[in-house]
């Protein structure tokens, strides 16, 4: 139960987002990936379940080369992972109960009952219980991406795949989504990644870092190395100097 | 100056190739939909609340239109026919200009403002919020669930409402000419019937299931082809009405020229 990143290219239009980029993210592990805005990160995440085509390149996952599955073998993939999105992406139409079961109708045989239940347990683990009736307009930022998260984990995903899940949020219900990122991986043994450049959560939730820049990994490496770290434009990015990270290019 | 002289060629040549890539690309999603039929457990349910939306709720919006052009239709008949067609004409003209072309294509213009707008912006906006995106990772097919319902909608409701049009401008007819014409209930009746085949009322309806599968498709392919936030959603919004308008009145003519 891995993921590997390959040798990955991706360009828009005449744009080269990613150029080359590999990382793996072992079994049970949480593996962070840091870089700037526009770095490729999210583009790269989406090539996990197969929402882009890599130009070249592969990634793997659970042993199949994502990019080669039929629609059906995608699908069945996608019931293994769970993605947050930047944004929560909550259907606006649908309450939070039924954006958080909307995984669980499709394809499990549970019962409305069963269902239900599950809902308001994913609920309760993001501190959402009561919040089933309410419609995603009526959530403030905070809310609606640990209702994402709740969507997210309702399936009981083998993968979280996490998209900036931070950004943007208050301190304490930042604290409260890194722990609950981290129950994740200690509790239910989810393999994660997670996308960010808010750098105390990245240090809180990571059992190991990868750098984003400029399409290729420039680092990979455990907490203590990043920090110890003579790169500099590792160094800049995580301790926000830019002097640094000008004087490397 | 050979570069100022090549400039509208060159804008025609990209308009063309822009052009062409847009049919593709709308070609294309319309396979996927049909292919996305298979997928009965995602669609089924989500058509009928779909059909109220495209149907029901449109329904104000097309009588209003056509109640004024049945009114005007028969005034402007009258003042046409005056001393030389005898005034049961009235009813003749109301009855086959409201079947044949009024209440199709007026209807197919408004709803085209109501549906395909409603539409594109509905699905720009899941698209620019990623709410396609999450749709995907939880393993259900967009096409099926976001495309074919509304398209099917559409295609069962443009009809009825296109019958309730007609309906109700003939009825406008009838009513601004017994009340304002110098004319009887019988004389519209047999001017109504006199050269009417149930043709007429399968020519409208062809006209209307055929502006409904593009009204409703054009709009689901400028919502999911949407890029950019708001200012995207804004163009193809646009861009869905203005080219749904333009298709109504070409498929006009096309059934005009193959069916008539």
């Amino acid at each position: 139960m891995a993921i590997q990143i390959r040798d990955l290219y991706k360009s828009f239009g005449e744009k080269e987002v990613l150029r080359g980029f590999s990382v793996e993210a072992r079994e049970g592990e949480t593996l962070v990936i840091l870089g700037g805005s526009g770095s490729g990160k999210s583009v790269t995440l989406k090539h996990v379940v197969g929402l882009l085509t890599p130009d070249s390149g592969d990634v793997v996952v659970d042993g199949q080369v994502v990019s080669e599955l039929t629609s059906n073998e995608l699908f069945k993939l996608r019931r293994r992972v769970g993605y947050v999105f930047q944004f929560a992406a909550l259907f606006d139409s649908l309450s939070v109960a039924e954006n958080v079961g909307m995984g669980l109708r499709r394809h499990s045989d549970m019962s409305q009952d069963e269902i239900r239940d599950r809902v308001t347990e994913c609920l309760e683990v993001v501190d959402l219980e009561g919040f089933e009736e309410r419609f995603p307009a009526e959530l403030s930022g905070g809310q609606k991406k640990r209702a994402g998260i709740a969507r997210a984990i309702a399936t009981r995903p083998q993968y979280l795949l996490y998209d900036e899940p931070t950004t943007g949020l208050d301190p304490v219900t930042r604290a409260m989504i890194d722990q609950l990122i981290l129950r994740m991986s200690e509790e239910l043994g989810v393999t994660g990644i997670v996308i960010t450049h808010d750098i105390d959560s990245a240090f809180r939730v990571a059992d190991r870092f990868a750098m984003l820049h400029e399409g290729r990994c420039r680092f990979v490496g455990s907490p203590e190395e990043i920090r110890s770290t003579e790169d500099p434009v590792v160094r800049g990015f995580i301790e926000g100097r830019p002097e640094l990270m000008e004087k490397a290019q | 100056m050979i570069r100022l002289l090549g400039a509208p060629f060159a804008a025609l040549g990209r308009g063309s190739t822009t052009l062409a890539e847009g049919v593709g690309r709308w070609g294309m999603l319309t396979g996927q939909t049909i292919q996305a039929l298979r997928h009965v457990d995602v669609w089924l349910r989500l058509l009928l609340p779909q059909m109220a939306r495209v149907g029901v709720d449109s329904v104000p919006i097309a009588l209003f239109i056509a109640m004024f052009t049945g009114i005007v239709l028969a005034l402007q008949a009258s003042y046409t026919f005056t001393g030389a067609i005898p005034l049961y004409f009235v009813g003749v003209l109301v009855g086959k200009t409201m079947m044949l072309e009024l209440g199709p294509v007026l209807t197919g213009l408004a709803l085209s403002g109501r549906v395909g707008a409603n539409i594109a912006a509905e699905l720009g906006t899941m698209r620019v919020t990623e709410q396609i995106d999450a749709l995907e990772t939880l393993a259900y097919p967009p096409v099926a669930y976001l495309v074919v319902p509304r398209v099917l909608a559409a295609i069962i409701m443009f009809p009825v409402v296109t019958a309730l049009a007609i309906g109700m401008g003939i009825f406008a007819g009838w009513a601004t000419s017994i009340q304002l014409l110098d004319m009887t209930s019988a004389e519209f009746i047999n001017g109504l019937t006199l050269f009417f085949v149930p043709f007429d009322v399968t020519f409208a309806m062809i006209k209307a299931t055929s502006f409904g599968f593009m009204v409703a498709s054009i709009g689901c392919f400028f919502g999911f082809t949407t890029e950019g936030g708001a200012e995207g959603v804004g163009h193809s919004t646009t861009r869905a009405v203005v080219v749904s308008s333009m298709v109504i009145l070409v498929l006009d003519a096309f059934w005009a020229v193959t069916l008539l």
